[in-house]
């Protein structure tokens, strides 16, 4: 890459402005006694944004550590298959398997410059837990991840890869014990320990600077994935996806292409057992406008503007709340946002490893199964996808889902999805 | 009425004004009003109604535990406001301490209507700072409401000067870095940020909050503030009185009179 994978694209009128409100949504709903550190946060980004060395620290890091830029796949079994031309950005090859390890080199990389030894994280599918715990390692920091106990439970693994990278993850009980009360016992922590420790936030949401901040870490997915296409294509895509759970994969897909009106742009969020039951976590489908983590956006809530507990399939996607910048784009109109629900996602996840050889998270499994469905609308064109990260992690959901993992030839992961075939 | 009596009244007497907390609907909406009256007749010159809230992230175990009973038990915004209407009748100032998604879910406007018909004196705001609050501030100011903001020992001098313009009634103190609860030590943050609030304050009480459960506690803090916030040691008492409603009155009155007794005796 010749220019820094910090570089914020010229200012557009789909980014926040200084107090971080991204149109009516974000800005910074906390306590007092945080705000200082959001500042020095702020202000340390700011400077970082700016100062070549900086970038350069960032993007070798990036080249050399983590494996990007992620190539552009034409996924030609699977384009056969729909109709259309689909192209996947390979975040699931990135170090860590998901393209959540750029956001914490970011960030840890600013929690050298700021002077602070210890970092905290919030995790739900692990994703972010494991790649915080990584940069951690790598840059000789302190690490203490935050996880629902509920998703202890079912990303096992991903607790234990944390541990042995020397992290201390901490089981939250508190709550419905997913992503959002790991968020409030990170929080419980920093307003603590904001002297010493900086909080990796896992995504592009909470309390300005941090969906800005995110945005600017994850956007070299976008960057790469628009350059990769015109140099596969010779033009852009005509439409770009990615799943929606607090965001940061997707704006960082969207960011490179929210200028160019002719790209359509969709974000798929969890539907559960589908919207309909109540069971499922697609926040600006189907939630109202509220504040939850310290930003103005879309909530699942009660008419008591009580957090309603969302629930997903995928760990990762299993949030209550969406990113702000998300919240600004729907209601613009600039990206449409659909939920998939965990039957669709999982038939997706089959689909894609028996087309293309490829095992994708069940979180990017929406983004595929949005897309098959896409295809239908758009045959013949050019559909972009983030296959934000890789499925080993879900192996155990899967296993349970398809009734898989056993000798014997009982159970066949086709005959589950014979519409597919 | 707002809570500056209570101050003015306090200040006349050469003591510091005893704030008192609980989550309405703890342990549960009846039971707490009968204990918010009991804290009232023991001696707090202002009540404190919590309300309970999904994602209370300034919170420690203590009062998160309180709040998710009066969850789980059902308690409505509603019953918020008849808890405030029930308290105030005593002629005690009340105000509501929540986080702000449940006052924009009810409608910031509608809120403060209904907190003034109800009593009630104003609001405290944890996680709503007054440069992210210009609708809550209209709207206090429309229906003569108090606006008690929080200022922290991280708050810088501009954020210190800006909050205390900002509020009115009391600025909240927060003593420690660090959720609430009750704490054996008080915190030797607390001095400093109370000299630099008071220096910006003008005549604006200054009143400290987290971690104070003793009426020793409350004096040594009662020596340089103009009010003494308790909240996680009183929902201790009733937490450990679980299923014995009389007990924990008694409980929560004596522990009342012994902090009560601590504002008076510090000066």
């Amino acid at each position: 890459m010749t220019t820094s994978s910090t570089t914020p694209g010229a200012p557009t009128s789909y980014l926040a402005d200084d107090k971080g409100w991204f149109g009516t949504f974000g800005g910074r709903f906390m306590p007092e006694a945080l705000i200082a550190a959001l500042d020095e946060l702020d202000i340390a980004w700011q400077k970082a944004l700016v100062d070549p060395t900086f970038g350069l620290e960032f993007d070798a890091l990036l080249q050399n550590y983590a494996g990007v830029p992620s190539m552009l796949y034409e996924a030609h079994r699977l384009s056969d298959l729909t109709g259309a031309r689909i192209l996947l950005k390979r975040e699931d090859l990135n170090h860590t398997g998901a393209h959540k390890i750029r956001n914490v080199l970011g960030q840890a990389l600013l929690t050298k410059r700021m002077g602070k030894k210890r970092v905290i994280a919030e995790t739900g599918a692990g994703q972010h837990g494991v790649a915080s715990a990584t940069a951690a390692a790598y840059l000789g920091l302190d690490c203490t991840v935050y996880m629902g106990e509920v998703d202890t439970e079912r990303q096992a693994l991903n607790v234990a890869r944390m541990q042995l990278l020397g992290a201390e993850v901490i089981p939250v009980t508190s709550g419905s014990r997913t992503l959002k009360d790991a968020i409030n016992e990170a929080l419980r922590d920093w307003v603590a320990s904001v002297d010493h420790t900086a909080y990796l936030f896992g995504t592009a949401a909470g309390p300005h600077p941090f969906p800005s901040l995110v945005l600017s870490f994850v956007r070299g997915i976008g960057d790469e994935a628009r350059q990769q296409c015109l140099d596969l294509t010779g033009r852009l895509p005509d439409a770009i996806a990615a799943c929606v759970g607090g965001g940061s994969n997707a704006i960082g897909l969207f960011a490179a292409f929210l200028d160019d009106p002719e790209v359509a742009i969709y974000g798929y969020e969890p539907g559960g057992d589908g919207v309909e039951t109540g069971r499922h976590a697609a926040t600006i489908h189907a939630g109202d406008v509220g504040v939850l983590h310290g930003a103005r956006t879309y909530v699942l809530q009660d008419e008591d503007g009580q957090t309603v507990e969302s629930h997903s399939i995928s760990a990762g996607l299993d949030y209550p709340g969406v990113g702000p910048q998300h919240a600004h784009l729907s209601a613009t109109g600039r990206a449409t946002y659909l939920p998939v629900t965990d039957k669709a996602a999982m038939e997706a996840m089959a689909l894609l490893a028996r087309t293309e050889g490829i095992i994708p998270a069940i979180e990017s499994a929406h983004a595929i199964a949005g897309v098959v469905e896409l295809a239908k609308e758009r045959p013949g064109q050019t559909l972009l996808v983030n296959l934000s990260g890789r499925g080993d992690k879900d192996m155990g959901t899967a296993l349970d889902y398809f009734g898989l993992g056993r000798a014997e030839p009982v159970a066949d992961p086709q005959a589950a999805t014979p519409e597919q075939q | 009425m707002g809570v500056s009596t209570a101050f003015e009244q306090a200040h006349a007497d050469d003591r510091a004004a005893l704030v008192g907390y609980l989550p309405a609907g703890f342990p549960d909406v009846d039971g707490g009003i009968d204990a918010l009256r009991a804290m009232v007749d023991a001696g707090c010159d202002v009540i404190e109604v919590g309300l309970p809230y999904s994602d209370p992230v300034m919170d420690g175990p203590t009062i998160q535990a309180a709040a998710q009973q009066a969850l789980e038990l059902g308690v409505r915004t509603t019953d918020v406001l008849r808890t405030v209407e029930a308290v105030a009748a005593t002629g005690t100032p009340t105000v509501i301490m929540t986080y702000w998604n449940p006052v924009e879910r009810y409608g910031v406007e509608r809120f403060a209507s209904d907190l003034a018909s109800a009593g009630g004196a104003g609001l405290i705001t944890p996680d709503l700072t007054p440069d992210f609050a210009p609708e809550w501030i209209a709207a206090a100011d429309a229906h003569d409401l108090d606006k008690i903001f929080l200022v922290a020992p991280s708050s810088t001098e501009e954020r210190i000067a800006m909050t205390t313009a900002a509020c009115r009634g009391f600025v909240y103190a927060t003593a420690v870095m660090g959720v609430t609860g009750a704490r054996t030590t008080t915190s030797d943050l607390a001095g400093p940020l109370v000299a630099r609030t008071r220096a910006a304050a003008g005549d604006l009480p200054v009143g400290v909050g987290l971690g104070v459960s003793t009426g020793d506690q409350a004096a040594e803090v009662a020596s340089y503030a103009d009010g003494v916030i308790v909240g996680s040691a009183f929902v201790r008492v009733l937490l450990d009185h679980a299923g014995d409603r009389a007990g924990g009155l008694r409980a929560l009155a004596a522990l009342t009179a012994d902090l009560a007794d601590g504002v008076r005796r510090a000066r």
